[in-house]
């Protein structure tokens, strides 16, 4: 087990209270497993994946604990936790185009990230240049400024960074959502490219795009409002959801190579839970058409089939 | 089907570089055109000139060369009152409902503004039912999106008060600048459903979009634009199940389905593969037009 969770809880500080974006989560990522962590904006899918990495100031770690191949994170510990970040856990941030530092030269910036961990660059340099090649980016890279690369180009260059350390999770957020049709497609690749070299062993791929996940992912974890909602393999997930809000979620999607002449798809009615103080059980209860007097009380998140997870009252009897 | 919108070969060249030294062609000899009750979808990658062309025809940016004719008349001339009358029949919803908002006022100002610059005599009362009748086109309601702030809305909602407010005038087009793009999943099929219906009510639509699975699922006509040209445009069922040209079918290739894998298709030629540019559009059936179609190419 690469990665197991258990119970974690993260609020943000906010004047008015607490904001619950991380709520009593617990779930498994599989050695060599990509798990993709889909929801909404705002469902705290970010904030957990960020939590396992670093927490920012506003971010407030309240319980529970992480286990990486066995040992556990410090992640209520800043400084204790720079001994895993990027060694053992690396996260390709949401907004990788603009996590280059502009004022150094790409290559003086990756020396000074490895000085910063204690590596000499010329230990690496080979390594880097083969896995650059591998992304289709030149070495020439390495002289230029971030201004002076493409979009897609900082993108891998940033791919590329975040691994060279062979970490044992590598947590991709929303990294395929600015980008377009055919580049997103160059980039999913890449990451199931990724696993099969052993740059990394497991991968937490974060998107709002389902349709993204079914590609590259194994599994899918769907959150709902801080809540986990329900856990399968990305073909049940897509297939045969079992939770409310994951069927009319991917019901309302529309496809490519579908004739909607008169048919429309329906959204799902209603906006998802405010966050500071939300209400007690199920929270997606009051958007939920098989919401009963139940539901009230928080669905445990069980086992309803070999692999497949779900946090409803109706499925879970 | 009569023409509302005409684009006649209109292209825009932005100045670029220190002193405007260089030149960008950002759009290049586009001709199509959007008619009563008809949606049509502008699909393209980012940098393909698909909003320039939105904000041409808003007259936000001046056209470099050819023309924009609406209801036969060229919107680059209009001036004055004939300006404002065209906004009062053709308005635009654009991509980010959060800074199409002054978060310092309430969100219910673009109401009022509307009302002081259009309907200045019109009693407080009637424009109140005018306001609440063009809510309810939108599926709103009055009383949870009156008097109050953007933030307090969620974006959906931000988004249909926009399309609100450009119902309050009495629209014939309505250009629709990648509107469904920051929305969530949940909420972004009752936008899309919101254009639909405006469609049967007459309304002509733009829909600037990168999303191809959106624009198939709401448009009649379909315009798929490439660095600023027109690959392939033409009914949407057309381009959509029979794409002649190579980006086209690179792009739809591209697109991740929701049922099938991408390896489960063949891998077709990476996007840098076709020849740059060049050629003319052909009508290769009725209603569906492709620049230099890949058979031609193969036979020559």
């Amino acid at each position: 087990m690469s990665l197991s969770v258990d119970d974690l809880t993260v609020y943000y500080r906010s004047l008015r209270g607490d904001v619950r974006a991380v709520d009593g989560v617990s779930f498994s990522v599989a050695d060599g497993e990509i798990m993709g962590l889909a929801g909404e904006s705002g469902c705290g899918k970010s904030s957990l994946g960020n939590s396992l990495v670093y927490l920012t100031g506003r971010m407030r770690y309240v319980g529970g604990k992480a286990l990486l191949d066995g040992g556990e994170l410090p992640i209520w510990d800043f400084e204790a936790m720079n001994e895993h970040r990027f060694k053992r856990i690396s996260v390709i941030p949401q907004y990788a185009m603009s996590a280059l530092n502009p004022t150094r030269k790409v290559g003086k910036m990756t020396g000074e990230l490895l000085h910063s961990r204690g590596i000499p660059f010329a230990s690496v340099s080979d390594e880097l240049q083969r896995r650059l090649e591998l992304v289709g980016l030149s070495t020439d890279v390495l002289h230029m400024y971030p201004i002076e690369l493409s979009g897609g180009m900082k993108q891998r260059m940033v791919m590329v960074l975040s691994t060279l350390l062979n970490p044992s999770l590598l947590i991709a957020d929303e990294i395929t959502s600015a980008l377009d049709v055919s580049t997103q497609k160059a980039v999913a690749g890449m990451l199931a490219e990724f696993r099969e070299h052993g740059f990394v062993k497991s991968m937490i791929v974060i998107t709002h795009d389902i349709s993204i996940l079914y590609q590259v992912a194994d599994t899918i974890l769907v959150m709902y409002a801080g809540h986990l909602a329900e856990k399968a393999s990305a073909s049940e997930i897509v297939d045969a959801p079992l939770h409310p809000y994951t069927r009319m979620l991917i019901s309302s999607l529309p496809e490519v190579g579908v004739r909607y002449e008169e048919t429309r798809l329906s959204g799902i009615p209603g906006i998802p839970p405010p966050l500071l103080d939300p209400p007690q059980g199920c929270r997606f209860k009051d958007r939920c058409p098989l919401a009963t007097a139940r539901c009230a009380e928080r669905p445990p998140f069980v086992e309803v089939a070999p692999g497949h997870q779900v946090a409803c009252w109706e499925k879970a009897a | 089907m009569s023409d509302l919108l005409r684009l006649d070969r209109c292209s825009k060249v932005y100045r670029v570089g220190a002193f405007g030294s260089g030149t960008l062609k950002a759009v290049r000899d586009v001709t199509f055109d959007v008619g009563a009750g008809e949606v049509v979808s502008l699909i393209g990658e980012s940098g393909s000139g698909k909003s320039t062309i939105g904000r041409m025809i808003l007259r936000l940016s001046p056209v470099t060369e050819g023309a924009i004719t609406f209801r036969g008349e060229d919107v680059a001339r209009l001036r004055g009152h004939a300006l404002k009358e065209y906004y009062r029949h053709v308005q635009g919803v654009f991509q980010d409902p959060f800074s199409s908002y002054n978060p310092v006022y309430k969100a219910d100002r673009v109401f009022k503004l509307l009302k002081d610059e259009y309907f200045p005599e019109l009693a407080a009362s009637d424009w109140r039912t005018r306001v609440e009748s063009s809510l309810d086109a939108v599926t709103l309601d009055p009383s949870q999106v009156l008097h109050k702030y953007p933030h307090q809305l969620s974006g959906g909602q931000l988004q249909r008060l926009l399309v609100a407010r450009a119902l309050l005038l009495d629209i014939d087009l309505l250009v629709a600048d990648e509107i469904i793009s920051m929305l969530d999943a949940s909420t972004r099929i009752d936008v899309l459903n919101l254009l639909g219906e405006l469609k049967g009510r007459g309304l002509g639509i733009l829909f600037i979009t990168h999303d191809l699975s959106l624009g198939n699922y709401i448009s009649n006509r379909t315009v798929i634009l490439r660095r600023g040209q027109v690959v392939e445009m033409g009914q949407t069922a057309k381009v959509f199940d029979n794409p002649q040209h190579a980006y086209t079918r690179a792009l739809i290739a591209s697109v991740p389905h929701l049922h099938r894998k991408w390896s489960d298709f063949q891998n077709g030629r990476s996007e840098d593969d076709f020849a740059e540019d060049g050629g003319e559009l052909l009508e290769i059936e009725p209603d569906h037009f492709v620049r230099r179609p890949e058979r031609m190419e193969r036979a020559a």
